[in-house]
């Protein structure tokens, strides 16, 4: 056995006055991850105020339509909640690959493919009870969008191809396909005006949470970002995920699979794009159409940089999301505002909250203190 | 006499409530080598940062030449003709030495006239000591001789003091000693007045005619070299007399190798020679060290051994078994690793101390079977451990890792990598830019690994080091095994020339 004793006056005990002297150091992380997106999400605000004043509106009144529409009323509250489902998901198809340090943009394929493999699955076990259907149409869903992926994770690994562009552009390969097969092979012949492939049933769909208009696709998002948290921060897989995002060469030099991760993270984070889509065709349109290409993926996008790849930041950055798209429509009826307007909103934020990252690091209150 | 003096007087520099240099006051007379000595964050940076106008000192003066200067900008630096050598490279690696040394000068024509100015720079080259290939992107040249290029834009830019940071930690001791000798007929000549940063006391006895040493921002001493010894020196710097090489090796390297490394290939990067390794055997109670000018393929074989770069061919193995980077083996097999660069090689610097302490062992129990969940608590414990065992100067064990200063990153690899059974270790420049004490204390713990059994393959820019520490000395050239000399009793300068190819 070769154990490393040290000579006795090598082992130089750190006084205590010299090491660990900071103890509020972190709490003062915690804030600093808190503090800087509101400052961010406040200086759009402002910056979107100085837009309205232009336009000749008072910001005011926008603010509060916006509490109206998004989250005033039990009605609205609802619609906030439904928009926001399928965000937590397609967040997590950005946010899982992100925590090696991949930008994966192209969920929205997964998204489609996903809801397709659905939709082409329920008609096959029509004869099973509805609880069998529902479950194996969410195993097809995820299958596929973690193949879908997967697959930018592997070339990434195995061939160090981009898995921005390979993401994106097989995005488009992801929407061609399911137009193709949408249109052809399965479609519904009495789909006539929107080509649908055929209706999954009444009986197969996943209905209503008690009590509200809200389908349990919320919950399970929920629950997968609250998931995903504890696999990042708990498991020795996500701390090995988090060294190789953190720095590939000190991965590698602890023999950590980094292939091997990659190819997993991307697949995880494709089955929650995959279960989006999925969930969209069950609880929501019945069947896959171009409906299902609404954007989602890209959306995710956006909220999965906006929580900073934190799934439990997902969780309110989703509900934000959600509430200004819902809130879209009364506030241009009410204000007369042009269609764009919230688009505008939301760009604003989003590069508001990628600016606040150069924050970061920056502000002497929040970083660990040296003793002087 | 083009070469002009530098006097400072009573410069300090406060960064919020730490005062980095406390009334720091010299004189460097005008064609001299001036060394600036003192550990890691002595504030020598400091002092030459604020000289360059990087820094505006809060109080104190300035005298370059004879009249006194407010040097507020890196521009006024310029106009005065001082200038830097850094550490760390500045040049351009894409673009090639003439295209440097062109681009460098502060009156760039719009449009340049490269006859011309080839002409300029034939000339100007003819008169230099040494010589860069001028058409070569500076990124395929080695360490070497990109340093030099740094000092010839120096020169071609007709400073008149010239700051050196560090200048020889990347060259073989034949290029450190050109090269010093160079700067020091410059000076002698009255070209050209030098003030070189080092830790190395060899070279300031060798080299300097007159040394300033700083200890905690402040002055600690100085005077003429040739009045001082390097015990005083060192004792100025560190504050307590400190004796130098007191290491022993104790227990003899047994017969079996532990490590064996047979036709070892690998690519090389930039066209660079990859690993050609026919035999390399390392035994348990052994420092083989593999001594090399840097880009020969020690990069290389650090990467090969830590997983970072796959083979071409051969075989590796550790105690008679199969051995391919992998954690498994890792773990099994005891073999651990400490490249050069610590933060960019071994840590995550964005994560917390504790974390990055915990990169060997998140995902094993004590006893080493694989865990799935992380034991948080555990991780903590074993992080505090280390950084009282070690002395890691850490603000909180929650800091990330980046924010901590270059030795006790090295301290925190260190104590990752040693703790447990180590049955090899394979290190990699390990001193590389730590201070005195650092030094010592690191080069204590690699000794200590070795007289308790560990066959260690230590790869070093730094031959003083081998000789110091090495049991066998290998040279590495192209990627091949070209000299083997036991460590007592080696000659440096058989294993120099075999460096250089001349064998």
């Amino acid at each position: 056995m070769t154990s490393v004793s040290l000579p006795r006056e090598l082992a130089v005990p750190a006084r205590a006055a010299e090491s660990g002297r900071d103890r509020t150091y972190w709490l003062r992380k915690r804030l600093e991850s808190a503090i800087i997106p509101l400052f961010a999400l406040l200086i759009a605000a402002a910056a979107f105020s100085v837009f309205l004043i232009c336009l000749g509106k008072w910001p005011s009144d926008f603010f509060a339509l916006v509490w109206r529409g998004a989250f005033g009323s039990a009605f609205s509250l609802q619609n906030t909640l439904l928009r926001a489902a399928p965000l937590l998901l397609t967040a997590l198809c950005v946010a899982l690959p992100a925590q090696l340090g991949l930008v994966v943009i192209g969920g929205e394929g997964a998204v489609v493919l996903g809801g397709l493999a659905a939709a082409a699955v329920a008609p096959l076990v029509a004869g099973l009870p509805p609880a069998a259907v529902q479950i194996l149409m969410g195993l097809a869903g995820c299958a596929v969008g973690a193949a879908w992926i997967g697959l930018v994770g592997l070339m990434r690994a195995r061939r160090g191809l981009n898995e921005t562009i390979v993401s994106l552009l097989m995005a488009y390969i992801a929407i061609a396909i399911f137009n193709h097969l949408v249109e052809g092979p399965l479609r519904d012949p009495a789909s006539l005006n929107k080509p649908s492939t055929r209706d999954i049933g009444e009986i197969n769909m996943l209905g209503h949470l008690p009590g509200t208009d809200v389908h349990p696709g919320l919950l399970i998002g929920i629950l997968a970002c609250v998931l995903f948290y504890i696999l990042i921060y708990r498991t020795s897989f996500g701390f090995a995920a988090r060294v190789t995002g953190g720095n590939l060469r000190a991965a590698q030099l602890q023999g950590l699979p980094v292939a091997g991760l990659i190819i997993i993270a991307c697949a995880l984070g494709g089955a929650c794009a995959g279960l989006a889509g999925t969930i969209e065709v069950a609880a929501v349109h019945g069947k896959a159409n171009a409906s299902l290409a609404a954007g989602y993926g890209y959306a995710g996008i956006l909220i999965a940089f906006l929580a900073r790849q934190n799934p439990l930041a997902i969780i309110p950055m989703s509900l934000l999301l959600g509430g200004i798209t819902a809130a879209g429509g009364i506030v241009q009826r009410r204000m007369g505002l042009p269609d764009a307007t919230m688009l505008v909103l939301q760009g604003m934020i989003f590069i508001s909250i990628l600016a606040s990252q150069t924050l970061y690091g920056r502000i002497t209150w929040f970083q660990p203190r040296k003793s002087a | 006499m083009r070469a002009i003096g530098v006097e400072a007087a009573g410069v300090t520099k406060r960064f919020g409530a730490f005062t980095a240099l406390d009334d720091v006051s010299l004189k460097v007379r005008p064609g001299t080598v001036h060394a600036l000595l003192g550990e890691n964050g002595a504030g020598k940076s400091t002092f030459v940062k604020c000289l360059l106008g990087y820094y505006r000192a809060d109080s104190g003066d300035f005298v370059i030449g004879d009249r006194q200067e407010a040097i507020a900008q890196p521009q006024d630096a310029d106009r005065l003709g001082l200038g830097m050598v850094y550490q760390h490279f500045t040049l351009v690696p894409s673009m090639s030495a003439a295209e440097n040394l062109v681009m460098a000068r502060a009156d760039v024509p719009r449009v340049i006239a490269w006859k011309a100015e080839r002409k300029r720079l034939g000339e100007f080259m003819s008169r230099m000591p040494f010589k860069i290939p001028l058409d070569i992107a500076l990124g395929m040249l080695a360490a070497g001789e990109r340093q030099k290029a740094e000092i010839l834009k120096q020169l071609y830019l007709q400073r008149r003091v010239i700051v050196l940071d560090e200048p020889t930690s990347t060259l073989t001791p034949q290029e450190a000693e050109d090269v010093l000798n160079l700067m020091r007929e410059l000076a002698t000549s009255g070209e050209l007045t030098i003030i070189i940063i080092t830790h190395k006391l060899k070279e300031v006895m060798a080299f300097a005619d007159e040394v300033t040493v700083l200890r905690r921002g402040r002055m600690a001493g100085g005077g003429k070299v040739g009045e001082l010894t390097a015990i005083d020196m060192t004792t100025m710097m560190i504050g307590a007399a400190h004796e130098p090489g007191t290491l022993t090796r104790s227990g003899d390297p047994e017969a079996a190798a532990r490590l064996t490394i047979r036709d070892l290939r690998s690519l090389g990067d930039h066209g660079r020679a990859g690993l050609d390794i026919a035999a390399l055997d390392v035994r348990p109670h052994e420092i083989l060290g593999i001594a090399g000018v840097s880009g020969n393929g020690q990069r290389e074989l650090m990467e090969v051994l830590g997983g970072q770069r796959p083979p071409t061919g051969g075989e590796i193995r550790v105690a008679d078994r199969s051995y391919h980077a992998r954690r498994n083996e890792m773990h099994a097999l005891g073999v651990r690793l400490l490249p050069e660069e610590p933060l960019r090689n071994a840590c995550a610097p964005g994560m917390s101390v504790i974390a990055n302490l915990n990169l060997r062992t998140f995902d094993r129990t004590d006893n080493g079977a694989r865990r799935f969940w992380l034991d948080r608590r555990r991780m903590a414990e074993r992080g505090r451990t280390m950084i009282e065992m070690f002395g890691i100067r850490t603000p909180s064990p929650d800091a990330p890792i980046g924010a901590l200063s270059g030795g006790n990153v090295q301290r925190s690899v260190l104590a990752r990598e040693l703790d447990g059974d180590v049955e090899v270790l394979i290190v990699a420049n390990p001193c590389f830019g730590l201070d005195v004490k650092a030094v010592a204390e690191i080069r204590a713990r690699i000794v200590a690994a070795r007289n308790a059994g560990t066959a260690m393959l230590l790869i070093s820019a730094d031959l003083d080091e081998l000789l110091e520490l090495s049991d066998r000395i290998v040279v590495m050239c192209e990627g091949k095994i070209v000299y083997e000399t036991p460590g007592t009793g080696a000659d440096a300068h058989e294993i120099g020339r075999h460096m250089a190819g001349h064998a």
